[in-house]
């Protein structure tokens, strides 16, 4: 990328501890292992994967939601630059200001005791942003026009509300800080598609109005390919390959990008039985395979992968892929 | 094919605090031995309450309206499935003919009995079957949808079970007592497109080789172009088109269904805009008068649309929708 990223992850690794021996070195899973990706100012970054592949744990460690256990994540925006490994409590603080979370359930995520009003003014509360309660409710009032929740609903209470407009709720509150990254994680996937066509549309026109960055995690490649300009592939805590969009769907190299892709059910019922059909599931991180992490799965797999763990490596402008072998698959 | 189950005029309500609400309006269909039939619709839609009212599987306040009619067609006879009344009677549907699939494979295992014991109870329930030989029953199906070391997973419970093989388990466990008709409402929502993959494949070896009908319900018409035989596309209670999987899906006739394969991503062509259907589902206390529809639809022709129900219209042979573009009188008065 030309451009210096705003938040970059370094050889980032999260653990989480298991109920250890009495002796020995103590045992952990390693939920992201080692991983690098670099997001560029408002670029809408996909990051795909199936559950149990760390993608979540990954966007939460971007937040500082998550233990940062090897490397770093590296935030700069011009005003500030952080090492979120060693951030002070102050300067936590603000990070929060700058770095919001969308979560997936919007059912969940709402407080069914609040107006919305004071849903989304709570964060300018906590965190002491306006002064009095005039500029709060003008603030709110703004980012709900923004969100296309109008006056009338900032009166009622969340259970009055659709699902679609839960979420704009949500992403309203997620807003009103003045964030510049934004964790988007299954922002839409407890929606139903008409609605998440609106919200997608709507995260969309707000990234580009008001100049924001996203980490935009799901499970659903078809949405990914049509919201974001990049997308990495997470598999058992480590990206196995990386991509500007349009690249990574017409030539995706890795074999587990290809078998995700060939698993989305197609819109043709001629097509039936055509797609290739992955076998068995993802392991438990708490036993990991040795070599390459999807060898347990992988159709070409070969003795070296069992043995070798593959690194990242350009195949590409811009384009990384963790496989022995690409290259000679590649055509 | 021989039929296996008629539908016809279901119309439900629940008596509420806040009023009686429709569930599901007027809902007519039929399904034959050894065929698939998707049943697509939002949240709200009333597609779940549609399946489970097949087994009379509704709440005390439920009420069924006068005319609705559901018959079973089995070895012995047809089967009323609306005058059931005592729990022995609704043996014969529930569990024994008609087998329920559940989306969320964590809610529907009991967490403190292990898979196999809940597997043998049914089946002991259901059939003639002693418990030495349902439990051989049991794994042999286990071992029949693809879970390995079937024996093993027979003693244990359902939380040390990932996803795809609670799932698995599931539908080992409907099929056991050899249904006639399999309920499969939402069977993949909860799963990784992979394991998705391997889900459906393994529903449509099982449709094959005991032949029985499914109804599946599902809001992914993907899922439901890999799937079904035939389609209904269910909005606000009411079946709003009825036709072959190729016909709904290559030429959606109704102004909603068209509006749903418009609002879905594909990958065939990522820049074309995403469309939503302009506004929300209405809330059930409040259903639109005329076509329940006419609120969101880009289609309306006239006030008509918001005063008159609209019949069931033939687009093709085998392919209906309920909308007034299609009535042969509109235009001509």
């Amino acid at each position: 990328m030309t451009n210096k990223p705003l938040i970059a992850a370094k050889g980032l690794s999260v653990h989480y501890a298991l109920r250890g021996k009495l002796i020995g070195p103590k045992p952990y899973v390693g939920a992201v292992e080692n991983v690098d990706i670099e997001i560029a100012p408002g670029s809408f970054f996909g990051l795909v994967g199936e559950s149990g592949s760390g993608k979540t744990t990954l966007g939460r460690a971007m937040l500082r939601a998550a233990p940062i256990s090897r490397g770093d994540v590296v935030f700069d925006d011009g005003e500030v630059a952080y090492s979120l490994k060693k951030l002070g409590k102050k300067e936590l603080k603000d990070y929060r200001k700058r770095a919001q979370l969308i979560f997936q359930d919007p059912y969940a995520a709402l407080s069914p005791r609040m107006t919305v009003r004071d849903i989304i003014a709570e964060p300018l509360e906590v965190m002491g942003l306006t002064r009095n309660r005039a500029e709060t409710d003008a603030r709110v009032r703004e980012i709900a026009a923004k969100c296309r929740l109008n006056v009338e609903h900032l009166r009622r209470f969340p259970h009055a509300f659709s699902g679609g407009q839960r979420q704009r709720i949500s992403i309203a509150r997620a807003l009103v800080s003045g964030p510049k990254f934004i964790v988007a994680d299954e922002s839409v996937a407890a929606l139903d598609v008409s609605i998440q066509a609106d919200v997608l549309n709507l995260l969309k026109a707000i990234q580009q109005d008001m100049g924001l960055t996203f980490l935009f995690i799901s499970h659903d490649l078809s949405v990914v390919a049509h919201v974001c300009d990049h997308v990495a592939v997470m598999y058992l805590g480590r990206i196995v390959e990386t991509a500007p969009t349009r690249t990574l769907f017409s030539g995706p190299r890795h074999p587990y990008t290809k078998a995700l892709l060939s698993a989305i059910p197609s819109l043709d019922p001629d097509d039936r039985g055509k797609a290739q059909k992955l076998e068995g599931e993802i392991p438990s991180p708490t036993n990991p395979p040795p070599g390459c992490k999807f060898q347990t799965r992988c159709p070409v797999a070969i003795d070296r992968c069992r043995v070798e763990e593959p690194t990242l490596e350009a195949a590409g402008i811009e384009h990384k892929v963790a496989c022995h072998r690409w290259q000679e698959l590649a055509d | 094919m021989s039929r296996l189950i008629d539908v016809e005029n279901l119309t439900l309500q629940f008596d509420t605090d806040e009023g009686r609400i429709t569930a599901v309006d007027n809902v007519s269909f039929s399904l034959e031995a050894g065929e698939v039939m998707g049943l697509v619709g939002e949240s709200g839609s009333g597609k779940s309450v549609t399946a489970k009212s097949l087994m009379k599987l509704n709440p005390g306040n439920a009420v069924y309206g006068p005319d609705s009619k559901i018959t079973l067609h089995l070895d012995d006879g047809p089967v009323d499935v609306l005058s059931l009344k005592t729990d022995r009677e609704m043996k014969i549907v529930r569990g024994g003919a008609i087998s329920l699939i559940f989306q969320e494979p964590m809610a529907s295992f009991a967490p403190a009995i292990s898979i196999g014991d809940q597997m043998v109870e049914q089946l002991l329930i259901h059939t003639n079957f002693s418990k030495a030989q349902a439990k051989e029953v049991s794994i042999e199906m286990l071992d029949r949808v693809g879970i390995s070391d079937p024996s093993t997973r027979f003693g244990q419970y359902a939380f040390e079970l990932s996803g795809g093989m609670r799932q698995r388990a599931m539908i080992a466990m409907a099929l056991s007592t050899k249904p006639k008709l399999l309920i499969a409402d939402e069977p993949t929502t909860a799963l990784d497109v992979t394991i998705q993959a391997q889900v459906i494949d393994l529903m449509k070896d099982l449709v094959s080789e005991f032949g029985m009908g499914i109804v599946f319900i599902t809001h992914d018409l993907g899922v439901i172009a890999q799937t079904a035989d035939k389609v209904a596309v269910m909005y606000l209670g009411r079946l709003v088109e009825q036709g072959t999987v190729r016909d709904v899906i290559r030429k959606p006739a109704h102004p909603y269904t068209r509006g749903l394969l418009a609002a879905l991503p594909t990958l065939d062509d990522i820049d074309a805009p995403l469309t939503p259907i302009p506004g929300d589902i209405p809330s059930p206390l409040e259903r639109p008068s005329g076509c329940v529809y006419h609120t969101r639809c880009q289609e309306v022709i006239g006030p008509r649309c918001a005063a008159q129900v609209p019949a069931f219209h033939n687009v093709d042979a085998d392919h209906f929708a309920a909308c007034h573009l299609y009535d042969p009188q509109e235009g001509t008065t």
